[in-house]
């Protein structure tokens, strides 16, 4: 494994396209660790933390930089074009949190057009807008031409884009996980550790949340769902065995189970478990296993416990799902 | 007609672009601030259940979910129509406070104070938050990591989680926590106190006892007369958890006080063209452009809004240093941006002294969390301060507690107006014809925004902290004539 270009210590890079900022912080608390990769490493591109721009990078030979961790998901050219870039400078381009991965919450935008988006976002009751102005990718102002990205009509994951040599999921990745990462890494490139195989999912555990959870569980059959607000939750027992859609068996564990050791259900951040080829198909038929009813009409009204199943079951891998996105999304024909 | 491209600007909330053209004399023209992302969380965070909402919106913001979370959560118990109960106000308020003291720390130490502390034309590689630890002493690197930690690890206690909490449901809290939690809470807000006053003497000393600094704040290349506005409780001290938006006009006159419902009488956004941010502005006044003034319906919401929309801080320790505060600076309203980071460390001491008098509070370890909602859900607004401003977030439902609706005005949005302003100011007193721009005086520009403190700042804690520009001058053709950088 190389990437030094003779020049001493490996290139590291991190870069952000459509996300939020946590997954850098996970990456800051990850504490002291940040001295190793800055000892073995030499950072030449990380937006939020140094000063190398775009066409610093865009100036580098081809895969001159070892590894390159990539978050946020596709959603403009501007996403799309730095994909493009760092693909080609890098040796290892990882596919960084939920975003990159799976395209994360921001994909549940896969279920509109961008034209209902646009008619949301710039005509919201605290908008005055009269004549409908709707951001352009070029406009010319009196003293010349302005130009913004391209909004693209659906959301992708990276790997939709170019091709990635690693995975490593959550919204955001926790910092435990990060840190082992960075170990292996590390240690690969001492020659005490091997690489594992291309296209593995890194930093996360390989069963599910459940595994992870210590909620009691006993054998699940509801008869209602419910939300969590309209109950008093037994601290103790599984949320799924109460009635509250919780997405630990479908989720891959690596998060210690945080938000139903907090009394919140599992939201899905980390991804299909190992084996599952579909997240909101795999969580279904959880679903559906512990609906305790061979009656149709009951199960109907069990069902409609769930009022929004497109959001529960896709809240987080929609542009990575077999589906993608709606119709009206995928060929832009208004809402 | 030639022009300056400042692209891309870094470390602030997503990505930014700043364009400035030159008249053919060499004199600035005009400048344009352009926001080039959109993810459309309106659109998306409806048809969802509105207790998931607080939940999805914290991925507006990584650095600053626990903005989203708490106004979030409020919007649901209003949509529900139920009060949570006084420990579940607590916890969050609680929760809030810790992750204050957090962020304000961040951006003094690494981002914004370096520029003071180390002068605005130091040279570049002591000019970030190494410059700042090697001159004031390894021991303070030391109490920065640690206020970062102790409110993370509060957070945690809390929310559940360290990077976007989910433990604010409609009616309160999914749990609450333990005598020995409070305990250690405590302990690490008593610490965060000292802290705070440690650091805001720390900015007497370096700052305010340096005449050239002070005459740097009182220039006028920082200053804009607008309106202000700030979360007030009900004796009109700083609140960032609850109360009423007041708002301020440039002479200083207190014009009103909303409720988080009334905020449409109040706010309103407009569209432009060339950029996909909106630019909010006072509605009563109107939208009269890029201009300050009493006319100009441009507002400010920072710390020095914050401070200069209300009558003082709930907490003795602030109170002083408020008071301080308008008296060394000639009275109220303070128009001079670069104020914004004396009134972020006031802030900072108000967040740790209402830490610790939460902690202590009785009813705090109480495990009367939450309250079951009874009533069908509608409509509800919440509000809350976070670090870089007032924060709205609006949701409707059908009978099922399904948003229908959803409205955000998000804290940085508010300031888009203002920093673009600040922006142009700062780039037509600096760049005159014949002028060399050089790195100090791309710094002297970059000063202009980072005092309202782009929400990505936060994340620079360990880090050199600056913002990183380039500039490019092109001649009328478009072709670079020279690139200047700053590294550090």
């Amino acid at each position: 494994m190389s990437g030094n270009n003779g020049s001493g210590k490996p290139k590291f890079a991190m870069y952000w396209a459509a996300s939020c900022g946590g997954c850098e912080i996970a990456v800051l608390n990850i504490h002291e660790k940040i001295l190793d990769v800055d000892a073995n490493f030499e950072v030449v591109f990380w937006p939020v933390a140094m000063d190398a721009k775009y066409k610093d990078v865009e100036a580098m030979p081809d895969g001159s930089i070892l590894l390159t961790l990539f978050n946020g998901a596709i959603r403009n050219s501007e996403n799309k074009h730095m994909a493009e870039v760092l693909r080609k400078k890098s040796q290892i381009l990882v596919a960084f949190g939920s975003c990159a991965n799976e395209g994360c919450m921001p994909a549940l935008a896969n279920l509109s057009s961008k034209q209902d988006l646009y008619d949301t976002v710039y005509d919201t009751i605290s908008t005055e807008n009269p004549d409908g102005v709707r951001p352009q990718t070029k406009w010319e102002v009196p003293e010349g031409e302005l130009e913004i990205p391209e909004f693209y009509p659906v959301v992708r994951t990276l790997d939709q884009v170019v091709p990635v040599d690693y995975y490593i999921p959550g919204c955001p990745p926790e910092s435990h996980q990060i840190a082992a990462v960075i170990d292996l890494v590390i240690q690969v490139l001492q020659g005490k550790a091997e690489l594992p195989p291309a296209g593995s999912v890194i930093g996360a555990g390989t069963s599910t949340v459940c595994d992870e959870c210590e909620r009691t569980r006993n054998i699940k059959h509801i008869k209602e769902f419910t939300r969590i607000q309209n109950i008093e939750v037994d601290p103790e027992l599984c949320l799924l065995e109460q009635g509250i859609l919780c997405s630990g068996p479908a989720t891959r564990s690596g998060c210690n189970a945080l938000c139903p050791q907090a009394g919140a259900p599992c939201i899905g951040c980390y991804g299909p478990a190992d084996d599952a080829l579909d997240f909101g198909a795999r969580l279904m038929s959880a679903v559906a296993s512990v609906i305790d009813s061979k009656d149709p009409e009951e199960i109907d009204r069990i069902l409609d416990g769930i009022p929004d199943p497109a959001g529960s079951f896709y809240r987080f891998n929609l542009a990575g799902s077999l589906l993608r996105a709606s119709k009206s999304a995928w060929f832009g024909n208004g809402k | 007609m030639e022009r300056i491209s400042i692209d891309p600007i870094t470390r602030l909330e997503g990505h930014g672009k700043i364009e400035i053209f030159l008249t053919p004399e060499g004199d600035v023209a005009n400048t344009y601030f352009q926001v080039p992302e959109l993810r459309g969380f309106e659109r998306f965070c409806v048809g969802r259940p509105v207790e998931e909402v607080p939940v999805l919106t914290n991925r507006i913001c990584g650095v600053c979910p626990e903005a989203h979370h708490m106004a979030g959560a409020k919007a649901a118990d209003a949509v529900y129509h139920v009060d949570p109960p006084r420990t579940a106000k607590l916890l969050r308020e609680l929760l809030y406070s810790a992750f204050f003291v957090t962020d304000h720390t961040t951006h003094f130490y690494a981002l914004g104070g370096p520029d003071f502390v180390m002068g605005p034309d130091a040279p570049v590689a002591e000019r970030n938050i190494l410059g700042v630890i090697h001159k004031v002493g390894l021991e303070i690197g030391g109490k920065v990591i640690q206020a970062r930690k102790y409110g993370h690890t509060i957070i945690e206690m809390i929310g559940g989680r360290k990077i976007h909490p989910c433990t604010s449901i409609p009616g309160g809290q999914t749990k609450g926590i333990t005598e020995e939690q409070r305990q250690e809470i405590e302990k690490m807000g008593r610490w965060a106190v000292e802290f705070g006053q440690f650091s805001l003497k720390l900015f007497n000393d370096i700052v305010l006892g340096n005449q050239a600094y002070l005459d740097l704040i009182l220039a006028d290349t920082y200053t804009h007369k607008t309106y202000y506005i700030g979360l007030v409780d009900e004796n009109n001290k700083v609140n960032f958890y609850d109360g009423k938006v007041s708002v301020v006009a440039p002479d200083g006159e207190r014009i009103g006080k909303y409720a988080p419902s009334e905020y449409t009488d109040w706010i309103a956004e407009r569209v432009e063209p060339w950029t996909y941010l909106k630019f909010p502005y006072l509605k009563k006044v109107g939208w009269k452009g890029f201009v300050d003034g009493k006319d100009s319906g441009v507002y400010c919401a920072t710390p020095l809004s914050r401070l200069n929309a209300a009558d003082g801080m709930a907490t003795p320790l602030a109170q002083e240093e408020y008071e301080r505060f308008f008296s060394t600076l000639g009275g109220k309203p303070v128009h001079q941006r670069l104020a914004t980071h004396w009134a972020r460390l006031i802030e900072l001491l108000y967040a740790a002294e209402r830490l610790v008098e939460l902690a202590t509070d009785p009813e705090i370890t109480s495990d009367n969390y939450h309250t079951i909602p009874t009533e069908t859900p509608t409509e509800g607004v919440g509000i809350v301060e976070a670090p870089r401003g007032t924060l709205t977030h609006h949701y409707w439902t059908d009978e099922r507690g399904v948003t229908t609706k959803v409205n955000l005005v998000v804290g940085t949005t508010n300031n888009y107006a203002p920093i673009s302003m600040s922006i142009k100011k700062a780039a037509q007193t600096l760049i005159k014809k014949g002028t060399v721009v050089n790195e100090g005086l791309l710094n002297m520009i970059e000063m202009a925004f980072r005092l309202y403190d782009p929400c990505l700042s936060c994340a620079t804690h360990s880090l050199p902290g600056k913002m990183p520009l380039e500039v490019t001058i092109r001649d009328a053709d478009g072709n670079p004539v020279e690139v200047l950088k700053q590294f550090c």
